[in-house]
């Protein structure tokens, strides 16, 4: 039992920068899993991946103004993130291009203005060192950031549920009845970018983005259900997190990479194990009836 | 009260080239109308723009104050991602849309209502099955129930019945005359003209143009529906190429 007690419990009494990455890492399991099943089911799963780049010109123009001060640099990344976002989002409405192409266009064209900006500048400084912390040194400014954005994501989220539903879900209905607008959509992107950017700053990309899609991928592998679906992707996101961050403790390794790992051991795992559409369910389907009186519903 | 839905020299285009050209009428209060014509006749792109979700070039359509969020509307195969994850029941309470709009609780009255328009369309048991379970008659079927839902005075169908078999075409357009039997306004986009000349009183016969609008048996005479064929043909033909000659109109080409 002590032996258990060491293994799982001890790391987090003894050390105080474990206890703020543990924080830090449940507080973006709760608003970043959901977040990220609504891009899953948006068929937008590498959006992640883009808004990272998206943010730089935003973050440089932050450090040009004030320096190495987290808020500026973070307010920057926000600002860059949701012009790109809300320009990918107009030109696909206003097109009829898809979003994914949008969206490229546009983070390809942020990206290279960020790095002119950078290069102009002529800074010593990594920017995107910089920007991109690590989780075992989260300060107090991090922290109060990645919390509040948790905050606001669950309650806006929740909010905006049901309209958010519709609009993924049939947006062609969602106009009709005039529920469309896509300021709920609007509301959606805006939290994705707040969520990277406030992660990035705390945690690092690859933690931000993995934390928030490996989840919500896995978790498609389970259940039919939306609500339920959301709900396991925030608790496969919370278990990576704290069996990273102790594979981490333990075995001495970086921790954003281990939490990052143990959520793709869960999504691997439910790739095969899933109950809805995994490979083993698939092998072991059981025989098909024979006759419709052996059908129950 | 079921309003009217009066278009006054109505275009819809692409590209400058016309879909809906020029065209004007009525749909009375409680009729039930079939909209036929050929391919590219502009039937669906005319439902959309009386939806409001397609922009017109010009001209106008007049609902009686009544705004067409307040229509029901079932597009022709409707892009829906059918791996969505939400039930049967779920999609059919959006169809109460309008009493639970984005925040209001969604009232006892309202489920039981959802559940009784499920058991209406045959679906009685499939609740709670996911989506993703059904049949395409069942698929159509569960859209269905969210037309009856919808509890809507006006109802356009984009070619409700494709790809259905005969028993599902059938109880579906049984509950079709229902709707008309209630005094509501019924306008379906369909091709199959028998079945229009046994189930619809009343046509329009579109071919970009207005070609013929009244009663089924006249407005689809040997004559009207030759008229249409050869002037789809001839948009169909020339309509691409053809040079555009500038009227006072703008935002489209005439042939």
């Amino acid at each position: 039992m002590s032996e258990l007690y060491s293994l799982l419990v001890t790391p987090f009494v003894e050390f105080s920068f474990m206890r703020r990455a543990l924080v830090a890492c449940l507080a973006l399991s709760l608003g970043a899993g959901p977040i990220g099943v609504f891009l899953v089911l948006r068929r937008m799963s590498l959006m992640g991946d883009a808004v990272s780049h998206a943010v730089l010109p935003g973050v440089a123009i932050g450090f040009l103004l004030s320096g190495l001060s987290v808020w500026a640099m973070s307010l920057g990344g926000v600002i860059a993130g949701l012009i790109v976002a809300l320009l990918a989002g107009m030109t696909s409405r206003a097109t009829g291009m898809k979003e994914d192409a949008s969206l490229a266009g546009f983070y390809l064209a942020s990206l290279a203005l960020g790095v002119l900006i950078v290069s102009a500048a002529g800074s010593s400084v990594d920017l995107l060192h910089i920007l991109f912390g690590s989780i075992l040194a989260v300060d107090d400014e991090g922290l109060l950031l990645v919390v509040g954005v948790a905050t606001l994501s669950m309650l806006l989220l929740a909010t905006i549920f049901r309209s958010l539903v519709l609009e993924c879900f049939d947006p062609v209905f969602a106009r009709a009845v005039g529920a469309g607008g896509g300021w709920a959509y609007g509301i959606f992107m805006g939290l994705v970018v707040l969520n990277l950017v406030a992660a990035f700053q705390a945690l690092g990309t690859l933690m931000a983005v993995g934390l928030m899609m490996l989840p919500a991928l896995a978790a498609r592998f389970w259940s039919e259900d939306i609500g339920t679906i959301i709900g396991t992707a925030t608790v496969f996101a919370v278990v990576s997190s704290i069996s990273g961050l102790l594979v981490s403790f333990h075995v001495e390794i970086a921790s954003g990479p281990a939490i990052v790992l143990c959520a793709a051991v869960i999504y691997i795992a439910s790739i095969l194990l899933g109950t809805r559409s995994g490979l083993v369910a698939r092998l072991l389907r059981r025989p098909h009836y024979h006759d419709p009186g052996e059908v129950r519903r | 009260m079921t309003p009217a839905i009066a278009l006054t020299d109505v275009v819809v285009a692409y590209r400058r080239l016309p879909a809906v050209h020029h065209v004007s009428g009525t749909f009375e209060p409680g009729t039930l109308t079939a909209i036929a014509g050929p391919n590219g006749a502009g039937k669906s792109s005319l439902m959309k723009a009386i939806m409001g979700l397609l922009p017109m070039s010009s001209g106008r359509i007049d609902t009686a104050h009544v705004s067409p969020r307040h229509f029901a509307y079932l597009p022709q195969a409707p892009e829906i991602d059918r791996s969505f994850p939400v039930s049967v029941l779920q999609t059919v309470m959006f169809g109460a849309w309008q009493r639970t709009g984005a925040f209001r609780a969604v009232s006892k009255v309202d489920r039981e209502c959802a559940r009784a328009c499920i058991a209406n369309v045959g679906l009685d048991g499939y609740e709670h099955a996911p989506i993703s379970a059904l049949s395409t008659g069942q698929w159509h079927r569960a859209l269905f129930a969210r037309l009856i839902l919808q509890d809507a005075r006006v109802i356009l169908l984009d070619e409700p019945f494709a790809s259905l078999d005969e028993r599902t075409t059938d109880e579906l357009m049984a509950l079709v005359h229902g709707w008309h039997r209630d005094g509501r306004s019924v306008i379906a986009v369909l091709h199959d003209l028998a079945f229009i000349r046994k189930h619809f009183p009343q046509t329009l016969l579109l071919a970009r143009e207005r070609v013929a609008w009244g009663a089924t048996a006249e407005a689809l005479s040997d004559a009207n529906l030759a008229t249409a064929k050869a002037m789809t043909d001839r948009w169909a033909r020339d309509g691409e190429r053809a040079p555009p000659r500038h009227h006072d109109h703008t935002g489209h080409a005439h042939a």
